[in-house]
């Protein structure tokens, strides 16, 4: 039976691919590829029902469908369309197929919708993985590019390291921000590390938490570290938390806390200023004699 | 009069996406910075209790707008394993989980008005409100 049907199907494509290009027609005004130019649209439908007759016709071929849903990935075209353009494949197939039939029973209608079914399953299968499989990849990715830029730590000058923060912190973050911090501590030789969390949206107790441990820990391997980039709404509500944040020093910015590690690793800025001053009057003084 | 709008809170990410929600209407409903970060701090403490004690939760959050004042009012619901001991649980420093224990306590400080309703195996209603001043 399944051969026949296949035979019917096959032999008069046109009319299907005919029929099914109607539908497909249709469904796109007001829909999801509106804003596709027509002959992309027309080219992509005949690429697509070509993909799916060779399908058919080999009972399945998988080169060419991951070909076509590349294609459509990359279109950036969404599942609906791959979805509704199989969709109304069987049905149109389904329609062809009996009204091309003499007698008509329903035993004979069900075997046809089996047939149909058994060549289109396997191709929404097929597309839908391929579909979910890119997606998949992307996430992974973005999380492995958001998981370098978690907790990066720079050594700004001899013994002293900075660790700006930006973004929410969850636990899996709390957890890398401790480890950077200390192998970085033991790596570049900090005296005092400087923990900035200016771009920190929100302190609450679970971020705070962290951060004191990450400090205790790094003052039990024999550094300061010091917070800082506290802005005022963030210091309200630690407040208003209750948190205690008085075991270690904290700065309302990255740069008195710059100043306070050079105090505490017995160095300061020095302005070359006057210096210059001294250097303009010394050369004034040459001209002037 | 009463615009609503819930986030379902199932995994560690949602209670970034319910402080979002909740900064966004604060700050539709016209509060200062330093009261968009209490709410947004306070949220996230209710949502990471959801998803520390529940599993699962939903918090919801209303405009209130009457004609004393206007306000955003915050309900956290979950059907989890519920509070045996209220008033310990509002002690500053109480934790079973390792925390600071300033979670409930620290969200009662940061709003106006803060209502815990609990019972054991059968979840917990924690509703929050802040007014515009």
């Amino acid at each position: 039976m399944d051969e026949k049907f296949k035979k019917v199907a096959i032999e008069n494509s046109d009319s299907i691919v005919k029929m099914w290009m109607g539908e497909i027609h249709s469904l796109k005004d007001g829909n999801y590829t509106s804003s596709i130019s027509d002959e992309l649209f027309e080219s992509t439908n005949r690429e697509f029902v070509n993909v799916i007759f060779t399908s058919i016709k080999n009972a399945g071929s998988p080169k060419s469908v991951e070909s076509f849903s590349e294609k459509i990935i990359n279109l950036g075209w969404p599942l609906s369309y791959i979805i509704d353009g199989l969709q109304v494949f069987r049905r149109v197939t389904v329609d062809y197929i009996l009204s091309q039939s003499e007698q008509v029973d329903s035993a004979f209608i069900s075997s046809v919708l089996r047939s149909v079914d058994t060549w289109v399953e396997p191709l929404i299968r097929q597309l839908v993985n391929e579909y979910s499989g890119s997606w998949e990849n992307t996430v992974s990715l973005q999380r492995v590019a958001l998981q370098e830029l978690s907790a990066p730590l720079i050594p700004v000058m001899e013994s002293i390291t900075i660790m700006p923060l930006i973004g929410t912190i969850d636990t899996e973050r709390a957890k890398l921000i401790m480890e950077n911090l200390l192998d970085g501590v033991i790596k570049h030789n900090s005296e005092v590390v400087l923990i900035d969390i200016t771009g920190v949206p929100v302190v609450d107790t679970m971020v705070a938490h962290h951060i004191i441990q990450a400090a205790e820990a790094v003052r039990l391997i024999g550094s300061t570290c010091i917070l800082v980039g506290i802005r005022p709404e963030i210091a309200q509500t630690i407040v208003n938390l209750g948190i205690d944040l008085g075991k270690f020093p904290t700065k309302s910015s990255l740069k008195k806390g710059f100043r306070t590690a050079l105090e505490i690793t017995n160095r300061q800025v020095v302005d070359i200023e006057s210096k210059e001053d001294n250097m303009e009057q010394m050369i004034k003084s040459l001209k002037g004699e | 009069m009463k615009p609503q709008s819930c986030v379902n809170i199932n995994k560690e990410w949602d209670i970034v996406g319910a402080r979002q929600l909740g900064r966004d209407i604060a700050k539709k409903i016209g509060f200062g910075t330093v009261d968009q970060a209490r709410i947004a701090t306070a949220i996230s403490e209710l949502a990471r209790n959801i998803y520390l004690y529940a599993d699962h939760g939903q918090i919801c959050f209303e405009i209130i707008d009457n004609m004393e004042h206007k306000g955003i009012c915050m309900v956290a619901i979950d059907v989890g394993p519920g509070i045996e001991d209220i008033g310990q649980v509002m002690e500053d420093g109480y934790s079973t989980s390792g925390g600071l224990g300033a979670g409930l306590p620290g969200v009662k400080r940061l709003m106006d008005e803060f209502d815990l309703q609990s019972e054991v195996e059968k979840g917990t209603r924690v509703k929050a409100i802040k007014w515009v001043r």
